[in-house]
């Protein structure tokens, strides 16, 4: 028993220092001022950066919903082939994770900006040149770089294996006997992915969307990147009040706390929604 | 007569070239309770599953009704399974589960929940429909399963070896519970189990197999007293084999002494095997038996002794009720009632010498089949 104990402190000391210091940094920052007096100063500006966390907010959901909505279908198809394919494709979703990731986001630039891959290749494709012929217009190019659709596409792109993984590591484990069992009492496939699969794979499905919403919604450098100045996320304004010259670690903090409320309040909504179902696992 | 209404014809599975199954023609009657019987690994669940549609035969036909049903999905085969390792549904609690197969056929909610609660009873799991199939313990999650393959009302229900995850007096009592369900329902039973013992005491029917192949098919009676070869005269029940040579109908030959017996049909001079169990042999004064040899080994067993005596080299293994001490000198005497012929085989020569025993001896056996059945017995 005292071994035990023992062994679990350098652990313990790890957390300390690298989770819990920061934790009450955050929230002592959060509540007071720069000259070091108790105040709620901070979180009284919070109404005006109202349509931040609105908007970090709705691009996370839509980028959970699109990983979900390509990351389910291809776990499942994933989890049906043979061994030597499983391997194969999971390495193909884990490849792009070896890059660093700025590295990738800058690629993204490359290929979505007005000059960039897409546009250069629908032009020397003649498309533009149809296209205006056709409706009489004057364009010479797709703006895609610096939209929301832009940092959507960021976030989906970097965060779709999160989904996978869990998903798909939960439906390889699902004992083929229960499959079986399901269509020997006369299920044909389409019920048994309703009433087995579908209900078994479900906490694979809440760690997926846990694990893509939450650094969605915190993301900066997607944002900055491939956002341009356009649309500001929570990440950006938190470390426009770190690094940048609006510089107010009080006023970050305090975004901060209540970003870590928010997401909070997400996942346990998450949880219950799946409850009866095993807990949401991180891998 | 009870008519025929699965027969396998022709069966061979084969995986990656090495045959499973070799060539099976087997065929099931109505309301028979069949058993297939055999070794670990010899193919029983592998034909339970072409029955059931879940595996194709490399060639060879499976009919229904006299119908070819080689593509029909498992969904769509009235037959239902009870699987070896009962895969409930972790997700459904108890009612949930039995209900399943009739939630899919789209009956009525009352007509379900009357179905449900009344198979519930007739497995003794009254008052448990609401609780987590994780919860129940290995005896009622078995039971869940029979419920929920019941409750369909099949014409034929598969079990593959139900009772292997329950402890020995679980087995005894399930053994009477199923018999008695299968009379009650009025419907064919295909039971895979490697326990001779509940083979012999549930089956209308045996089937004993061996690597892939058939070895004999008969009543419990059939296959404990006329053995058709020395494989099924040593997986059912324990038997001393011996060398014989048939002088002619009636005629045996064993250590160059003749008995007499009451099987005929061999050629002249024809090698054979001889089984005689050792329950069947008679004990007496060394001078006044057919044969004399010295006491080995003695192993109380409850209801009798096992003693190992030494003839000439070979040892047999008898039961007795009276105690004989290591050392003895006894005769015996075998009537020909007690004596068994049977043509030679690929397996003669393999078992029924006791040579090698020890008190330990079935133990280790027994040890050995649940070795290779690769943790699917892992307790409950
Ligand atoms: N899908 C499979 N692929 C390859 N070999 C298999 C497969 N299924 C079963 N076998 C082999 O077939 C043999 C018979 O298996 P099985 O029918 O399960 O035996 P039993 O139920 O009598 O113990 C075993 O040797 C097993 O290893
Ligand atoms: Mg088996």
């Amino acid at each position: 028993m005292r071994r035990r104990y023992i062994a679990a402190i350098p652990h313990v000391v790890w957390m300390a220092v690298f989770v819990v210091v920061p934790l009450i940094l955050v929230v002592f920052y959060a509540f007071t001022s720069a000259t070091g007096g108790l105040t709620l100063e901070n979180f009284r500006n919070m109404g005006s950066y109202m349509s931040v966390f609105a908007r970090s907010l709705w691009l996370a959901f839509l980028a959970t919903i699109i990983c979900l909505l390509i990351g389910y279908p291809l776990s499942y198809v994933l989890s049906k082939e043979g061994p030597g394919m499983q391997r194969i494709f999971i390495m193909l979703i884990m490849l792009p994770m070896w890059i660093n990731f700025l590295l990738r986001t800058y690629a993204w630039m490359s290929i979505l900006e007005n000059t960039g891959l897409i546009n250069r290749l629908l032009t020397s494709l003649g498309i533009f040149d149809l296209i205006n012929r056709i409706f009489n217009t004057n364009i010479t190019y797709i703006p895609m770089i610096n939209t929301q659709g832009a940092v959507v596409l960021g976030m989906v792109y970097n965060y779709l294996p999160f989904m996978v993984l869990p998903i798909y590591s939960v439906i390889v484990k699902i004992d083929s006997s229960l499959i079986e069992a399901a269509q020997d009492l006369g299920a044909g496939s389409m019920t048994v992915f309703k009433r087995i699969i579908f209900p078994l794979s479900l906490p694979g499905v809440l760690s997926g969307i846990t694990m893509v919403f939450v650094p969605a919604v915190s993301t900066f450098i997607i944002s900055k990147l491939l956002g341009g100045g356009t649309s500001i996320l929570l990440g950006d304004l938190i470390e426009m009040q770190f690094l940048g010259n609006a510089y107010n670690p009080h006023l970050g903090s305090a975004i901060s706390l209540i970003m870590m409320i928010i997401i909070m309040i997400c996942m346990f909504v998450m949880n219950r929604f799946g409850e009866g179902e095993e807990q949401a696992v991180i891998m | 007569m009870s008519k025929e209404i699965i027969r396998l014809k022709d069966c061979t599975v084969a995986f990656d070239d090495e045959v499973i199954l070799d060539n099976i023609n087997l065929y099931f009657n109505d309301k028979e309770f069949l058993t297939l019987l055999g070794p670990s690994g010899c193919g029983k669940t592998t034909t339970l599953r072409i029955i059931g549609g879940f595996l194709k035969p490399t060639s060879g036909d499976v009919l229904f009704n006299g119908v070819r049903v080689n593509d029909v999905p498992p969904h769509k085969r009235k037959v239902n399974t009870i699987f070896q390792k009962y895969a409930l549904f972790p997700h459904l609690d108890v009612f949930e589960n039995v209900a399943f197969g009739l939630r899919i056929a789209k009956l009525n909610e009352s007509e379900i929940r009357s179905r449900v609660m009344e198979m519930l009873e007739i497995v003794s799991l009254k008052g448990f429909h609401n609780r987590k199939v994780t919860s129940l313990s290995g005896g009622q999650q078995q039971r869940v399963a029979i419920a929920r393959a019941l409750v369909n009302r099949p014409k034929v229900l598969l079990l593959d070896e139900p009772l292997g995850a329950l402890d020995l007096r679980l087995r005894k009592d399930m053994q009477i519970e199923l018999k008695r369900i299968q009379q009650a329902m009025d419907i064919t039973f295909i039971y895979v189990t490697h326990d001779q013992e509940e083979a012999l005491a549930m089956s209308d029917t045996i089937v004993v197999m061996d690597k892939g192949r058939i070895q004999q098919i008969g009543t419990p009676e059939q296959v404990y007293n006329e053995p058709k070869n020395a494989f099924v005269a040593d997986f059912i029940g324990e038997s001393n084999i011996l060398d014989g040579i048939m002088h002619e109908d009636y005629v045996v030959e064993i250590f160059g002494r003749k008995f007499k017996c009451l099987d005929s049909g061999f050629a002249p001079r024809e090698s054979v095997d001889v089984v005689i169990r050792p329950e069947d042999i008679e004990i007496v004064e060394p001078h006044k038996g057919r044969l004399s040899g010295t006491v080995t080994s003695v192993t109380f067993k409850g209801v009798h002794y096992d003693i190992i005596v030494d003839f000439k080299g070979f040892k047999w293994l008898i039961q007795t009720t009276r105690l004989h001490n290591v050392g003895d000198e006894i005769g015996i005497n075998i009537g020909p009632e007690q004596i068994h012929i049977m043509k030679k085989s690929e397996y003669s020569g393999m078992f029924g010498d006791y040579s090698s025993y020890s008190a330990e001896y079935e133990e280790i056996t027994s040890e050995d089949w649940e070795d290779e059945t690769e943790g699917e017995e892992d307790e409950a």
